[in-house]
């Protein structure tokens, strides 16, 4: 009815067509069948023994021949990760399909010679019950040279035990490092099946899972070589087909510092926060330490379960890398960011304001934890008066400080070759539409301006950005590898795997520049951080104090426990193109000055010394005159140290 | 009424048949996943041929002349899919074939594309066969126009790149041309051309992949690579063989335990019965194709019209051709393809497109007697 074709004469339903071409066609799938019956009998009637004794002698079996991952060291070429031998001890059930009996007497001896219990084999030996036979089950890792021993000497009478020699990572102890290193692992399957960098992987790879280790896989696992060997049936090698020969990873340099490693890693010990020390000509990382802290040898070998857990409960994250991975409000150290927004908008300059232990705006109060008389910008950084910032904020407005701040990298990554980055906020009208769906209120810009409000950051982003302000507005791209080491393709792979800041310039008046940097310097000389004051050292920073709970204006304590206030140091020495700058968060340590200045200092220090140590290297700290700045009136209240005066007239040189 | 009906027309011999065939493919699936990280496989087997058999059921309510109706809808859509494919589809080992339409679940238009082309070719055929239906004969535009209808939907699938899969759609041509009346000096013709055009590309080298080369190369000597695919067929070959006449038992096949028949669930799964179940088993599931097929052949000569005839033939002809090339890897009479033996192959894809397909003969079958 409906489908009639209309080139159809007639009614072309009920034509059929002839039906010798269909007979046709069923002679042809008679005679395709015939042709395959054909094969089968030339295979399983003529063929059959000579393939089963082939199906007897042709096992093959690749084994692999594992590339020695590539080394890490620090700048100076001294060793931080190695691999060691390991030996583990497997057991072939192949060689026990005829003595299956006997394989529960042997379990004795087993266990004997390797100091193991016959429980802990049986309960390895279910785990693998449903592998193919030919797999071998591992026993255990890691055995010493006794029980090396051991099972060459009874060769004979255990010959279903066999030796596998295994490379295995030796990281520092009590997780020197740890987060900057990260450590390897088993890839697991979700990687395997959605992310695609491990396309080429496959189950039982080993890849790094966290840190150096993540970012330069690939460069440091090299490629792993086999050997195709024939067995037989009894698992005999009778041949071999050829080999590939393993390709070592490459070793690679760090720029990390082995002393300065350690003078910050000694700071940090006890405390909740991280340490972060950075060469702000080129970006190269010196230091960087997190704490808590975990053992990355634990990774390296079979995880303990109560190892895990141990970690994974633990509230203050342990495997979390602070420096990169806190994102924290930065309290006062954001003023030297306000301080560049105030002074490129000549705003800043001619500013005397009154400190009367605060100030009020848009109806409400806000404190400042002092009364400093009259502040101008060369007393607010040393003295770090929130009332002057408060001022300050509240003439630029908010948009313009965001775009001071972006520019300076807050609220974006660094671009740091470590994985999982943060990338902090930095609160704009802009921002908070899009992210709160409500107006900017005006008067939200006053806690902004003291370094509160939703502003956050992490302390790598801090050492850049100022790092970058006191070398004249030059910020550069932080890196851990070396890479004029790197083959150029995988500079642009990692520059595009990590994407940040990068490098980047800002405009920065000389005098403004001057006035900070003098500024800074002042800080430790007679201001917050004087107590940290380093003889002959041009010493500079900024102290930062950032409550974590919002105490109503007017508050001026710290809180107590989880409560208390992040503690913040920016360090830097000179204070004009400084050769390092340091960033110290210390998690609930109350006063900046207090708690993260010390750190800082210390870091700072070690750096310092080394310096001057070295033999090319003369290099005479030159102080310049500091402003004239009147002292300190109060002491902060938790320092140790008794008068300020004393420090602030060793401080000038 | 007429669905009512029409029930008892359905196949139930052929359904038969089929049915007997899959439980066989389940029980040889687990047993080639036994000891492997497959384990589970059999059973996603069921399922799959659970949703064929509903599928094959609801195709068969639907008047085949009406799918006709809609075909060039369809092939119009098939080949939007299938650039879409290249375009967005998911790269999976450098290739792309699947579009991810999210939740897990994947799409893979070649598969598809088969069961429209098979309707296309039909009514392609019917129209020109109508125009004298006792002597069909075809002109070479007519012939030419054919190559285009097949040709197209086989360029954009090559370029995924999917060879195997390229290959499954040549049978519709041939049959269609075959019924359509073709001459053997045109034939000839034809199969001269080709020879050439195959001939330059291969020197050249520049048309196949090198996996494909590779294969070729190890299908013509399998001695030369003995760990690539030359492995594949050499363990094939043992595995076959090494059977015998009756077979080493279930689950006992010590290639396919052992792990040395690659992929034994999929392409290499007739390898893997023949080493447990022997000459005797082999010819048991030959003699199963056999009547399926001749089955099949027989409702093409009881379908009531041309157009029923070509379907039915065109189901034939991608059946036998995959049996032959199949099971012609299998015994080393032809190079490593990646396409799956009908009924046995693991695979959703290729079980959906059987049953499909099957679920259009059945269509056809019971209307042979409407007007």
């Amino acid at each position: 009815m409906e489908s009639v074709p209309e080139s159809a004469g007639s009614n072309g339903r009920n034509e059929k067509l002839s039906p010798g071409k269909l007979h046709a066609a069923q002679y042809i799938v008679a005679a395709i069948l015939v042709a395959l019956i054909g094969g089968l009998w030339r295979l399983q009637v003529l063929g059959a023994d000579n393939y089963r004794v082939l199906a007897e002698a042709n096992r093959i079996r690749k084994v692999p021949v594992l590339a020695p991952r590539g080394r890490l060291f620090d700048r100076e070429g001294r060793l931080l990760v190695d691999n060691y031998p390991s030996v583990t001890c497997y057991l072939l059930r192949e060689q026990l399909h005829d003595k299956s009996t006997e394989l529960n007497a042997d379990l004795t001896l087993i266990a004997q010679g390797l100091h193991l219990t016959v429980e802990q084999i049986q309960a390895t030996l279910r785990r693998y019950q449903l592998a193919p036979k030919y797999q071998p089950i591992p026993l255990k890792q890691d055995i010493t040279p006794d029980e090396q021993a051991f099972i060459e000497a009874h060769r004979n009478e255990l010959p279903e035990l066999e030796t596998h020699d295994e490379q295995r990572r030796l990281y520092p102890r009590d997780g020197f490092a740890a987060h900057l290193i990260g450590y390897v692992g088993e890839v697991s399957e979700q990687m395997l099946n959605n992310n695609s960098r491990y396309a080429f992987y496959s189950p039982g790879d080993v890849v790094g899972q966290s840190g150096v280790e993540q970012t330069y896989d690939s460069l440091l696992r090299g490629k792993d070589g086999s050997r195709d060997v024939i067995v037989n049936s009894h698992g005999k090698e009778i041949g071999h087909l050829g080999q590939t020969l393993a390709v070592a990873g490459q070793d690679l340099k760090l720029t990390i510092d082995l002393d300065i490693q350690m003078a910050a890693e000694k700071a940090l010990e006890g405390k909740i926060g991280a340490i972060v020390a950075m060469d702000p000509h080129t970006g190269e990382i010196l230091a960087l330490a997190s704490r808590p802290t975990f053992d990355p040898n634990q990774f390296a070998v079979r995880l303990t379960r109560s190892y895990w857990n141990g970690i994974l409960a633990n509230p203050d994250h342990p495997l979390l890398n602070k420096a990169i991975q806190a994102q924290l409000a930065p309290g006062s150290t954001f003023k030297i960011i306000m301080s560049v927004a105030g002074l490129q908008e000549g705003v800043a300059q001619t500013m005397h304001i009154p400190c009367n232990h605060g100030a009020t705006f848009y109806g409400h109060y806000f404190a400042c934890d002092k009364n400093h008389g009259m502040v101008d910008i060369n007393t607010a950084i040393p003295w770090s008066c929130d009332t002057f910032y408060y001022t300050l904020a509240n003439r630029l407005g908010i948009d313009t400080i965001a775009k001071y701040a972006t520019s300076l990298g807050i609220s974006q990554k660094t671009g740091v070759d470590l994985p999982d980055e943060v990338s902090g906020t930095m609160p704009s009208t802009a921002w908070k539409l899009k992210a709160q769906h409500e107006k900017w209120y005006a008067g939200e810009v006053i806690s902004v301006g003291i370094g509160q409000g939703a502003t956050t950051v992490t302390p790598l982003q801090l050492a850049r950005a100022l790092g970058g302000i006191a070398s004249g507005g030059v910020l550069r791209r932080p890196h851990v590898v070396f890479t004029d080491e790197l083959p150029p393709d995988q500079v642009t792979a990692i520059h595009e795997t990590f994407p940040g800041s990068g490098d980047s310039s800002i405009p920065l008046a000389s005098e403004n520049w001057q006035i900070i940097t003098d500024a800074m310097a002042a800080t430790t000389t007679s201001g917050t951080a004087a107590a940290v004051h380093l003889e002959g050292i041009d010493f500079a920073g900024k102290t930062g104090t950032a409550q974590v709970v919002n105490h109503s204006a007017g508050a001026t304590s710290l809180g107590k426990g989880n409560e208390r206030a992040n503690a913040w140091f920016v360090g830097m020495a000179p204070r004009r193109n400084p050769d390092i700058v340091v960033a110290v968060l210390v998690e609930h340590g109350g006063w900046g000055g207090t708690a993260s200045a010390p750190l800082g200092a210390h870091v700072i220090e070690a750096f310092v010394e080394k310096q001057r140590k070295r033999d090319n290297n003369l290099r005479i700290a030159t102080t310049p005159q500091p402003t004239q700045s009147p002292p300190v009136k109060e002491i902060p209240k938790e320092t140790a140290k008794a008068e300020p005066t004393v420090s602030s007239v060793s401080g000038t040189n | 009424m007429t669905r009512l009906s029409s029930y008892r027309d359905f196949d139930w011999v052929l359904l038969g048949f089929v049915a007997l065939l899959s439980l066989i493919s389940v029980f040889e699936i687990k047993s080639a996943t036994l000891h492997t990280k497959f384990h589970g496989f059999d059973q996603k087997q069921i399922g799959f041929l659970a949703v064929g058999l509903v599928l094959m059921f609801l195709i068969s309510l639907i008047d085949y002349h009406r799918l006709l109706d809609i075909t060039p809808y369809a092939y119009g859509v098939s080949i939007v899919a299938l650039i879409a494919v290249k375009l967005v589809g998911q790269k999976v080992l450098g290739a792309r074939r699947w579009i991810n339409l999210g939740g897990g679940v994947h799409f893979q238009p070649s598969e598809w594309v088969k069961l429209v082309l098979i309707l296309a070719v039909a009514r392609y055929f019917w129209n020109l066969a109508g125009r004298d239906p006792n002597n069909p004969s075809l002109t070479w535009p007519d012939i030419g126009k054919s190559f285009a209808l097949v040709g197209i939907p086989m360029a954009l699938v090559l370029i995924q790149p999917d060879l195997g899969t390229t290959l499954t759609y040549f049978p519709l041509l041939l049959i269609g041309l075959f019924l359509g009346g073709i001459r053997i000096k045109q034939a000839a013709i034809i199969l001269l051309a080709l020879v050439m055009v195959g001939g330059i590309a291969y020197k050249s080298g520049k048309r196949l992949k090198p996996y494909q080369q590779a294969r070729i190369n190890a299908f013509l000597n399998p001695d030369s690579d003995p760990k690539g695919s030359g492995y594949q067929i050499r363990q094939s070959l043992i595995a076959v063989g090494s059977g015998g006449i009756w077979g080493k038992g279930t689950n006992r096949g010590t290639q396919t335990q052992g792990d040395f028949l690659p992929i034994p669930y999929t392409d290499f799964i007739f390898a893997a019965f023949c080493e447990e179940h022997g000459f005797v088993g082999a010819l048991g599931v030959l003699l199963l194709y056999f009547l399926i097929l001749m089955r099949l052949i027989q409702n093409a000569q009881t379908a009531s019209d041309i157009p029923g005839t070509f379907i039915i033939m065109g189901v034939v002809a991608i059946i036998v051709f995959q049996i032959a090339v199949n099971i012609g890897m299998v015994v080393g009479l032809m190079p490593v393809t990646g396409i799956p033996l009908p009924l046995m192959s693991y695979g959703g894809s290729s079980i959906l497109f059987t049953f499909l397909a099957l679920g259009i003969v059945m269509n056809i079958r019971m209307r042979r007697f409407v007007n």
